[in-house]
Formats: C-alpha cells, structure tokens, sequence
C-alpha cells in the first residue's frame, strides 16, 4: 500500500486551530468529507474505532456537542461513556486532572473534554496518556465547531481562500470566534470582526482580522455571516446595555438581510437566540447554513476521533 | 531481485483478465464493478470499457475506500488518507465484481468484503485482481487473477503502476524498501 497523501496527520491531540498548519487543517476537512458519506448509508456505522472508548468529559452544559461526538463515537464503533460535572464528584472537589486521570485509569482512548477555563484541555493533555479532544475550553478555542463552520463554508462555495466572513457579536466571550478565526485565516479567508466596543477588543486586528463597530458598514460586502450567540451567562452587565440595543446594533433582521450580497451564506453556531442576534425567518430561510452546520459537525466529529485516535506523536 | 513487466505485459495480463471475466457474466444482465481505492478503481474504469466495447449494456461503478474498515491502522505507522466511498446505487441482488491491483495476504479484501456488506446485500461478490502474489493470512482466493506469481519472498513487493495513477503502466517485484 503506497500512501498517497503527501501530508499527514501525526497528532495525538485536537486542541486548537490555531497550532494546525493550513496543510492539517485540510487534511481533516477531507478527513471529514470521507466521513460524511457513511451516514448517507443505511448502515451508518463503520468499524474504524470499534473496541476503543471515547468518554465525553463536560464540566459545562452542552447538548448538541455533546451528542454530537457521542453519535459520532458510536458511528465509528467505539464506546462512549457520558461523565457529567454536575453528577460527579467534581461537585465534591476533585480536581480536573485527578478526575481525568481516575477516569483514564478505566482503560479510557480518548478524552473529548469541555471545561469553563481557557487552556484546560492543553493542560489535560500533558497529564494523560490518551488522545485529547477540546470541546471548548473557556473563551479560548472550539476547534471542532471551527473545523465544521470551515467545512460547511468550502462546501457552501467550493472554497475558503478570498472570501470575506463576517463573525458578528460577542466576540471577546466566544471561542467559536477564536477557532475561526485562526482557521479562516490560515486558509486564506478575510475575517472581519463586529460588535460593540465592550465585547469586541481592538487587539483582535494582532490576529489578522478586521475590527469593525458598525455592521451595516460591512453587510454588504461579505459573503458569509456568522452570527454568534450572545451569551447572557459570561457577559457582565456593564459590557451590555439591552438586548434591545443589542439587537437594533448587530442583530441579522430582516432590513439588514436586505442589504447582504445576494448569495450571503449565514451561520450560526448555536443554539440560538431567535430574534436577539437573528430574525427567526432569515434562520429558517434558504441562505441559512445553521442545519448543514450540524450535519457536517458529525462527519468532522468522526475525523476528528479518528485522527486522533491514529496520531503518533505528542 | 528485481523484475519488471511492462506497459505492453500490463495490457496483455489485463485482456486476459477481461475475457475471464466476460466469459461468466451474462452481457445483457446488470453487473456491478466496484474498483478498490487506488489502483483497483482504475483498474475498474478500464475493465469497464472494455466489457463495454464487448457489449455489456449496463454496468454500474462504485468506488470503494477500505481505510476505515482496515484491521492494521494501528501497525502501518501514519495511517492512509481515509477518502470516500462512492457507491450511488443500492448494490442489492445484483452480481458484484469487485477489483483490486494485487492480492496478498487478503486483508485488505476482507475489509473489503465488510464494507459491501454494510451497502447492501449482492446476489454474488466475485474477485478479480490483476496480480495475485501469494502470501495469503485468510482464507480468501480471487476468482480471476490476470497474472499468477507464484514465488514472490515474503520480503519482495509487487507494486502495479497504473497511467493515470503514475504515469506508467507497469508490474515491478522487488525487494521491499528499493523504491519510494
């Protein structure tokens, strides 16, 4: 068997976007597109992970990601363990480490962690022996949701490279916003940045994006729109005047849509919260990528356990 | 040692491998061909046009990746790209010829054999391969072989070079490690 990919995917980790080359970054994308295939079947699984066990570690709330890779486990043939913060004994003060390693310790693959601090997976992966797989860490990255929003865009338009993606709201609490931006950049893609000045820091221009405080001074040039969700639980009240504001500001409604490129591609990274960040008809319309997103975030969950799983360094 | 069959050996083994296979399926039935990724899909795609040309009026084509049903990720270092599986039709209740470059030890068409079995269900699977070395580790035989080597050393390769893989048509046997 002659390998014909000229790059390869040697990580035993899936933390972050922004360590990934370009080159790793495609690799899973057309990782992924592989995957996608198998639950077009009517027999959605195949065996690529069968015997292996993969334990969903959420220390936050999370329905879809959380489904999402189990479904995406279990369609690779591994076990899934779901292990709940909330019913564990973190409530009784185990650290996150004693609680990885005591969970390792039942003879565990992989690990898909979500955690309330930034860097919680990296430090998770240098004390276990299993792969690790960020799930969100704090404000700091999501890699899966950004490898699924650049796999729904490059299925959307046949590319990535010279499009222009607005990501608009709560910029500085949101870890989609990170991942993307890092992937969206490294594959060429111009990343233009808006919300109010409170949520949207202008040290973010450090990582190549445009900083911009009035939407309607870029709606109708982009061709993607990714709106976040405004996440009512990490903002601070003096951050926010009212979601009236908020939404008369940066929300996507209707006389905004209007003004977008015929073609605009909108996303969502969900769940949302409807006629606050976006109009429920633009959600449910024809432009609207918000359901593909979650289709394509399990063929990129299934290559991303499987990458990892098979990865042979640090 | 090393020997090679060339561009014109390549074509001279693989019409012999048609009329094997022209001989057994009825050309006014269905037939499915379903070439294993790489070489086995070009393979295919040749196989193809030449039933055509011999009146086979409908042969569907699919394209098989084994990646994912493989037994030995974990022992052949890096592991391949894992890309689509391409099989658009129901492949039930018809006959299904399934290709490949060079059988060996068999692995690969058990895994293979798992991934047809989670498309469907086909009246017949038959295997045709264009080299079969030897060397087996199951209990699989190809159906049609286009060229028999029957004393390959376990440490020679056989490596099928395909046109529009590799630029040329060849079949080398050498000792492992020699190339690439």
């Amino acid at each position: 068997m002659t390998a014909r990919a000229s790059h390869r995917w040697t990580r035993k980790h899936l933390l972050g976007l922004e360590d990934l080359s370009a080159e790793e970054i495609r690799y899973a994308l057309d990782t992924a597109d592989s995957f996608k295939e198998v639950s077009t079947r009517s027999v959605k699984k195949v065996p690529a992970l069968r015997g292996r066990v993969v334990v969903n570690l959420f220390f936050e709330d999370s329905t879809r990601t959380r489904t999402s890779f189990a479904l995406a486990a279990q369609r690779l043939s591994a076990d899934i363990i779901d292990f709940s913060a909330k019913t564990s004994s973190v409530q009784k003060g185990e650290t996150l480490i004693d609680t990885a390693r005591n969970i390792e310790a039942m003879g565990i693959d992989i690990i898909v962690v979500r955690h309330p601090a930034g860097g919680a997976a990296e430090l998770l992966s240098r004390h276990v022996k299993c792969s690790v797989v960020n799930a969100g860490d704090g404000a700091h990255e999501h890699p899966t949701q950004g490898l699924l929003d650049l796999y729904t865009i490059r299925e959307r338009f046949g590319k990535i490279a010279g499009l222009k993606v607005a990501i608009v709201g709560d910029i500085v609490n949101s870890r989609v916003a990170r991942s993307d931006l890092w992937g969206l950049r490294k594959l060429g893609a111009e990343v233009i940045l808006v919300g109010p000045p409170t949520l949207l820091p202008r040290s973010f221009e450090q990582l190549g994006a445009r900083v911009v405080y009035d939407f309607d001074e870029v709606v109708g040039e982009v061709d993607v729109l990714n709106m976040l969700r405004v996440q009512f639980e990490r903002i601070k009240t003096s951050q926010f005047p009212s979601v009236r504001e908020f939404t008369r500001l940066f929300g996507l409604t209707g006389d905004r849509f209007r003004r977008c490129k015929k073609d605009v591609f909108v996303m969502h990274p969900g769940p949302m919260n409807r006629g606050i960040e976006i109009s429920s008809e633009i959600a449910d319309g024809p432009q609207s990528g918000i359901l593909t997103q979650v289709t394509n975030g399990l063929a990129v969950r299934m290559a991303a356990l499987f990458l990892v799983t098979h990865g042979s360094g640090g | 040692m090393r020997t090679q069959y060339d561009e014109s050996d390549v074509k001279r083994v693989l019409e012999h491998l048609e009329a094997r296979i022209a001989a057994v399926f009825p050309p006014e039935k269905p037939l499915c061909v379903i070439g294993v990724r790489t070489r086995g899909e070009t393979l295919a795609h040749r196989l193809i046009e030449m039933l055509k040309r011999r009146g086979f009026g409908e042969i569907r084509h699919g394209v098989l990746d084994i990646t994912m049903y493989r037994d030995d990720l974990s022992e052949i270092g890096p592991k391949p790209m894992v890309r689509p599986t391409r099989v658009d039709f129901d492949i039930g209740g018809i006959p299904l010829l399934l290709v490949d470059d060079v059988l060996f030890t068999g692995r690969s068409i058990r895994a293979a054999l798992n991934a047809l079995v989670d498309l469907g269900r086909p009246s017949v699977i038959r295997l045709a391969v264009l080299v079969d070395r030897g060397g087996r580790e199951l209990p699989i035989q190809a159906d049609y072989a286009g060229l028999a080597l029957n004393d390959v050393p376990a440490d020679h390769r056989v490596n099928v070079h395909l046109v529009e893989v590799d630029g040329v048509d060849d079949i080398l046997v050498e000792p492992r490690g020699e190339s690439e």
